[in-house]
Order: structure tokens, then sequence, then C-alpha cells
């Protein structure tokens, strides 16, 4: 379980966040600039809080450096390593997991339809392959939450509608919190467990919009 | 072609290489710290140490070679200290390895730097979330995305190591079969009449090395470019 209550500033920006999340998928909404990657951010531990508290499942984040916190974040432009190809790409949270991951390479291949990618090189990749690979290199680091910010941004519709079934997939399949950034919440119908609100420097729970 | 060079010839073409890639080798670890320091931590006296890296740019190469001759001479304070532990500098090959590597390092510093400066630090972040800690990050992602500039930078060091002179010649002398490198050897065929001769060969000589050293620097700068252009945007 995620639970936070902090501020962050800068400049003129300010951002106050209070929740505390549970199992399943919970969606992030707002206007763009509200601070949404900013969020996350603060929860990776990219960006540290102005004041208050991060728990993840009882641990303090605050203080703990990106890389000892075990929150896989699938960015809005996938950021896969260019030298490495996509098997290394998939390995390469291996490297550095004290736990073995929720699924093995073959199952996440499986899952994402990445098989025949795999000696593949990023920059070869269309857009919805490489956030597919982002997400099983995310997965593989045996994260205890995953971050998706916006993961079909850059997608166009009909990239976007090939790229859903996966997600639902993933939140059927992995039982992992996961935090969802996006502008689109019919993205998302079905999907969320729970629903987040960032505009005017709060962060806050917020109902299920309507449509 | 073994007939084109006297015995004293060859010695300095030899003793050259020699002393341009040892000053390659010792330079590159501290050429590689010092460049990250100065791409990515942002510290108090930043200015100051850039400054000091590229002093020898700036500063007349017999300068340079004075100030190494009054530190590592073998009254200098630092020449005494390595002399107790057998390490001469003044007068010797590893003196001119010395003066090439002081001389030749503002060049490599500046082609890690900029090939630092290059790597996407978002590829970075996106390593620290998948588990990796900071040195790991470097060695995984950092240094390899920036390799070719390191090898551009090596290659660099190497060539103007290997024409250096004033700081050499100042330091450790002009004593053949010890401390003659090509220009040096030049240099003395030029001061006895009818010297022009060798001296042409070993000028061509000089030139041809560095010229296959600044296109293969050239060529491996492209790859730098065209490797981060080719980084997922």
């Amino acid at each position: 379980m995620l639970d936070l209550d902090l501020t962050y500033r800068r400049g003129d920006f300010t951002l106050a966040a209070r929740f505390s999340t549970k199992l399943g998928l919970t969606a992030i909404t707002g206007p763009s600039g509200a601070g949404k990657t900013t969020l996350l951010n603060l929860i990776a531990g990219l960006l540290r809080p102005t004041t208050g508290h991060i728990r993840l499942d009882g641990t303090a984040l605050k203080d703990m450096p990106p890389h000892r916190r075990r929150i896989g974040y699938v960015f809005q432009e996938a950021r896969l390593f260019p030298h490495l190809s996509v098997r290394q790409n998939l390995r390469y949270g291996r490297l550095f997991a004290p736990a073995p991951a929720p699924a093995t390479l073959a199952e996440i291949t499986d899952l994402l339809d990445i098989g025949p990618l795999l000696d593949r090189r990023p920059r070869d990749l269309s857009g919805g392959e490489r956030q597919r690979v982002a997400i099983g290199r995310a997965l593989l680091a045996a994260p205890r939450l995953i971050l998706l910010d916006e993961p079909l941004a850059a997608l166009d519709a009909a990239r976007k509608a090939e790229l859903l079934p996966y997600l639902a997939r993933l939140h059927d399949q992995m039982r992992l919190p996961m935090l969802y950034v996006t502008h689109h919440p019919t993205e998302l119908r079905g999907l969320a467990e729970s629903w987040l609100r960032v505009e005017g420097g709060v962060a806050a729970p917020a109902p299920a919009p309507d449509q | 072609m073994a007939d084109w060079f006297t015995a004293e010839e060859w010695t300095a073409i030899a003793l050259s290489l020699k002393v341009a890639a040892w000053a390659t080798l010792v330079s590159l670890p501290p050429g590689v710290a010092v460049a990250w320091l100065l791409a990515r931590r942002p510290f108090p006296g930043r200015i100051l140490l850039d400054g000091l890296v590229h002093l020898p740019l700036v500063l007349p190469p017999v300068v340079t070679g004075y100030i190494l001759l009054i530190l590592f001479g073998r009254q200098g304070p630092l020449g005494r200290l390595l002399a107790e532990i057998g390490i001469v500098l003044a007068f010797n090959w590893t003196g001119a390895v010395l003066a090439c590597a002081v001389m030749a390092f503002p060049l490599l510093v500046r082609a890690i730097r900029l090939s630092l400066e290059a790597v996407d630090t978002r590829l970075e972040q996106a390593a620290g979330t998948l588990g990796a800690p900071p040195w790991a990050v470097f060695a995984t992602v950092t240094l390899p995305l920036a390799l070719p500039g390191v090898v551009a930078g090596a290659i660099l060091c190497f060539a103007k190591a290997l024409g250096e002179f004033g700081a050499t010649i100042t330091f450790v002398s002009n004593i053949p079969g010890v401390t003659q490198t090509l220009p040096s050897a030049i240099y003395s065929h030029l001061q006895v009449p009818g010297g022009d001769g060798p001296a042409l060969r070993l000028t061509l000589v000089s030139a041809a090395i560095a010229i296959i050293a600044l296109v293969a620097s050239e060529l491996l700068a492209r790859r730098v470019r065209r490797r981060v252009e080719g980084a997922d945007a």
C-alpha cells in the first residue's frame, strides 16, 4: 500500500498530495501542467518532497534513493537503452532485483507479445512496441509498485487500441499496485479501481469521472 | 623501409610511440573522472578545476615544462618524494610521459566531457528506477553511450602526446635514446648543417601519424552523433 502526505515547492509551483492507494489500478487525471508527472517523480525518488512523507508497504521512502525503492516506472517516452537489444533491455533490471520477478522473461514476452522483437534494437521499434518493452522491462525488475506516465500519449488511435488490451491483461494477471497518469479517462474505464485528481496544486482522491 | 631511417631515428620513433601510448593510458582514468565531475557534478570550485585543466593549453609549453621541472625535478618537492620510492622522472622517458600527459590532458577531458554531456540523463534515471545503483548506471549506461567519445579523446590525446615538444624538452631535455622523441629529433637535425633531409623524413612520419589519428578520431566522433540521434526520443 502506498501512503503519502507531502508538499513539493519549486519556484512558483507547489503541489500538495495526500492520499493512499491499495492494490489494483489507480488512475491519475488532471489538466496539463498540474503536476501529474511531478507526483510520479516524487514517488519514484527522481524529485525530493519539500516536506512530508511517502510510505510504501510501511517503509519510509522519502530519504531512499530511487534504485532502492523498487518502484517500476514506465515513462511517456519509453526511455529504452539505445545501445542494448530488446532482450538486454528487458533483462537489465534482473541484474539488480533482490526478489524474483512476478513473471519470467518468457511469460512477460508472451503477455506483451514482444517475443519476435527480442533481438532488435529500440530504434527499430514502433512507438507501441517500445512502450510494451518498457512495461516488460519495468515488470522484470520485480517492482512493488508500477508508475505509468501516459504510456499511450505518444501513440495514435490505432496504436492505442493495440496497446490497451495488454494493459488490461497486465492488470488482470499481475497482482501489482499501479498508478496510471492519463489525459483520457475513458481509456481506463473498467480498469481503474480508484481515481486521483491533480489540479490547482493539490493531488487528492476523486470520484470516478462520469463519462 | 628499415633503411629509410638510421638506428637513432628508429629509436626516436619508437620512443615517441611508447611515450604517447603511456601518456594516453595514464591520463584516461583521471581524464574520465575529471570530465565526469565537470559534466555532471556542479560543485564550488568547478570553474577553478576547469581552468586548471585547460592551463596547459594556454600557457607556453616551455612554462609548463619549467613548472614540471620545479615540482618533479630531482630537487623538487614531488620529485624528491617520488625518488624515495624509486621513481625518477627528470631527464627520463617517464618524465616525457608526464609532460605529454599534462599537455594532452585538456584535449582528452574536453572530448570525454562533450560525449558525457550528450548522454541523455533521462536514460540514467530510468536505469535508477530499475534498481541500478549510481556506479552501475555509470558503468552500464553512461560510459557505454559515451564510449566513442572517450575513444576519440584518447586518440586525440595520443596524437597530441606524439607531437609534444616544448614541455618535454624543457623537463627531460633531448637525450638520444633516452628522452629524444620525434619532435626533439627533428629539432636536433635542424640544428646541424645538412640536417634538412633527415628532418624532412621525420616530419613526414609525424604528419602521417597525426593525420591517421585525426581521421580515426573524426570517424568515431560521427559514430557518437549517430548513436545519440538513434536514441529513442
